[in-house]
């Protein structure tokens, strides 16, 4: 791990020229990206711009070819695995549902609790009050009190993006990615997402990628436009509609 | 065992599965023993020790259904770890002929007089203590199972690949242990025992005690497998068996959850191993076939996988199907059966005998299946049989 003495940046989230290709195809060129400790960020971009590739690389589960990704201004992400990289305290919503199926609604957050995973750790495990009332927090937050002990597998698809945000909260990180929570949700239920999003704020750091633009702009956060891996545009959303290029990208001229 | 575990791991098949072990532990052998030769309800001796058979095999089952069931490792090759357990065993029943054999060298093993070697090889020292031997049991299946395991998790080999190279190691083994110079007796195994712990394994009251001993085992095992999937570490393995890289991202090493479970399922299928050698009275280079391994997934298959009883009872059930058939007109055709038989549980019953039992139990007992009922049936739900 590449710890310096002193912070290198007040971000807690920076990205320096960070490069990716795979087989000659460049997903990530060249980008720059700064998120402030307390901020929430709206990615948006066309199809392959580099999203979610940004987000692998971020939580370690592609390596960049060149470029630096610097967590909390001191900790290189570039050197880490995906463990590591949860320890430290950052959460991933995936673009599809991932939740585990075949555990109950319970089982899927208390295996979320940023509590000792080792296996040792985990072998001994007794449940403790805490954690049980941990649990009945998050349940109450992402508002699935009433099916806690249903399977996770037999959950809507809605209630599943909620679940797996809820997975997010038990763990506590410190940043939040969050991959398209609202694809395939009705508009009450994107609504009502992009209310739980900005609860979460209040206490975490969050990234949330999104295609779904009447909902980036419920969140009424600054927003960066990816484009072929690289920033296109940055500001709030009204500037970043406005900007002519991100037109041409969208429109596809 | 910390009192919490048994306590929570204990639900009501698993209590009714440990009380029948038990019953068959205690009766089969006084049966056997106390009960006069010819009787109706004397177990003779050679079905003492053909269910001894059965029962190490449920053993071997359920080590398979821990990794398999629980954790999705679908391992092709645990025969491996049964035939070492069984060497180990071997090897102390060897040491223990003694003068007795036909060369009557008092340290060489025949195999290695007739070899003309001159000395004992050193892996072979240690082996006349039955304390080394017992501890090399556990011990030789679970350094190659850690070690083994070590190098194909830690590069993330999953699925198909791992079952692939499991496969490859003990075909690795099989034609190991062919060797003459590799000093375990190349194809003819090691065989002729005598005594084990001054006991003649010939005898009754031995066939017996080992019969007890094997259930007792069983019983221990089940307890160690239940105690694991029931605590937290379980829903982990069923984490890591259903979403991977999801585990992963909660920030769980999932290589280290693999390799303790499966180092654990090695250590008992090494313990099924070596209490099978004394009561079939032979081991052999065959046991590390590729096909015994494929067999013994197929029991568990068919039984129910991630449920251990399932496991055990399709261990028991598709052996004495094989007994059965293949001691009849039938013979030539087992190995279709058997086949067949895959085919068939993998279409009709592809949560096995006691997958399928609890789902339609579940189903009776209440409209809405939910995990509540689930839970307290198996510990966990009917995993996916597609792998």
């Amino acid at each position: 791990m590449n710890v310096m003495d002193t912070r290198s940046t007040s971000a807690l989230l920076y990205l320096d020229a960070v490069h990716v290709s795979f087989d000659g195809f460049h997903a990530i060129n060249n980008l720059s990206l700064a998120l402030e400790p307390g901020e929430m960020r709206a990615i948006i971009g066309p199809n392959g711009a580099g999203k979610t590739t940004m987000m692998d690389i971020i939580t370690g589960k592609t390596k960049p070819d060149e470029g630096t990704v610097l967590f909390d201004g001191k900790t290189d992400l570039t050197r880490l695995d995906e463990t590591r990289i949860a320890e430290l305290g950052i959460g991933r919503k995936f673009q599809k549902p991932t939740v585990f199926e075949s555990q109950s609604v319970e089982d899927n957050l208390l295996l979320a609790l940023n509590v000792d995973h080792s296996v040792k750790g985990t072998l001994f495990w007794r449940g403790s009050r805490g954690e049980a009332e941990q649990i009945d927090k998050v349940l109450e937050t992402v508002r699935l009190k009433d099916v806690r002990r249903k399977l996770a597998g037999s959950l809507s698809h809605g209630q599943k993006q909620w679940l797996e945000i809820g997975m997010l909260l038990a763990q506590d990180p410190k940043l939040l990615l969050v991959d398209e929570p609202v694809a395939g949700m009705t508009d009450v239920e994107t609504h009502q997402t992009a209310e739980l999003l900005k609860e979460i704020n209040k206490d975490h750091t969050v990234m949330v990628v999104e295609h779904d633009m009447t909902f980036v702009r419920e969140l009424g956060v600054k927003v960066t436009c990816l484009h072929e891996g690289t920033v296109l545009a940055e500001g709030t959303i009204d500037q970043v509609s406005s900007n002519d290029r991100v037109i041409e990208v969208y429109l596809g001229r | 065992m910390m009192p919490h575990m048994l306590t929570r791991s204990l639900d009501r098949a698993a209590t009714i599965f440990v009380l029948v072990v038990a019953a068959c532990g205690i009766l089969i052998p006084l049966s056997n023993l106390l009960l006069p030769a010819g009787s109706a309800l004397q177990v003779p001796t050679y079905l003492v020790a053909l269910w001894g058979k059965y029962v190490c095999y449920a053993i071997l089952a359920l080590s398979i259904d821990l990794i398999w069931g629980y954790c999705g490792i679908l391992s092709l090759g645990h025969g491996a770890f049964f035939a070492l357990g069984g060497y180990a065993m071997g090897m102390y029943l060897m040491r223990q002929i003694g003068t007795r054999g036909v060369y009557g060298n008092p340290i060489l093993p025949d195999f290695m007089v007739f070899l003309n070697y001159s000395k004992l090889p050193w892996y072979w020292y240690g082996f006349d203590m039955f304390w080394f031997a017992a501890l090399m049991v556990l011990v030789v299946p679970g350094l190659l199972a850690f070690c083994f395991g070590w190098l194909a998790f830690r590069s993330r080999v999953t699925g198909v690949y791992l079952s692939i190279i499991t496969q490859a190691m003990t075909y690795a083994l099989l034609l190991a242990f062919f060797r003459n110079d590799f000093g375990f007796g190349g194809n003819n195994g090691l065989t002729d025992f005598k005594d084990i712990l001054g006991f003649n394994v010939q005898a009754e009251g031995t066939r017996a005690a080992l019969f007890a001993l094997s259930c007792l085992s069983l019983i221990l095992a089940f307890l160690i497998c239940r105690a694991v999937v029931s605590s937290k570490l379980g829903k982990v393995l069923i984490a890591i068996r259903d979403a991977e890289s999801r585990t992963r991202f909660l920030g769980y090493r999932v290589e280290s959850y693999k390799l303790f479970v499966f180092t654990l399922s090695a250590c008992m299928a090494g313990v099924a191993g070596a209490l099978y050698v004394p009561q079939v009275g032979i081991i052999n280079p065959s046991e590390f076939a590729p096909g015994n391994s494929i067999e013994a997934v197929i029991w568990v298959a068919v039984g129910g996988r991630g449920t251990l009883v399932g496991a055990a009872l399709g261990a028991v059930v598709v052996n004495y199907a094989k007994t059965f058939f293949t001691s009849g007109v039938l013979a030539p055709y087992w190995l279709f059966m058997l086949g067949a038989l895959f085919v068939l549980v993998t279409l009709l019953l592809p949560k096995g005998i006691i997958g399928t039992f609890n789902s339609w139990w579940d189903q009776f007992t209440s409209k809405t299946p939910n995990a509540d009922s689930a839970a307290r049936e198996d510990g966990v739900t009917e995993p996916k049989m597609a792998e």
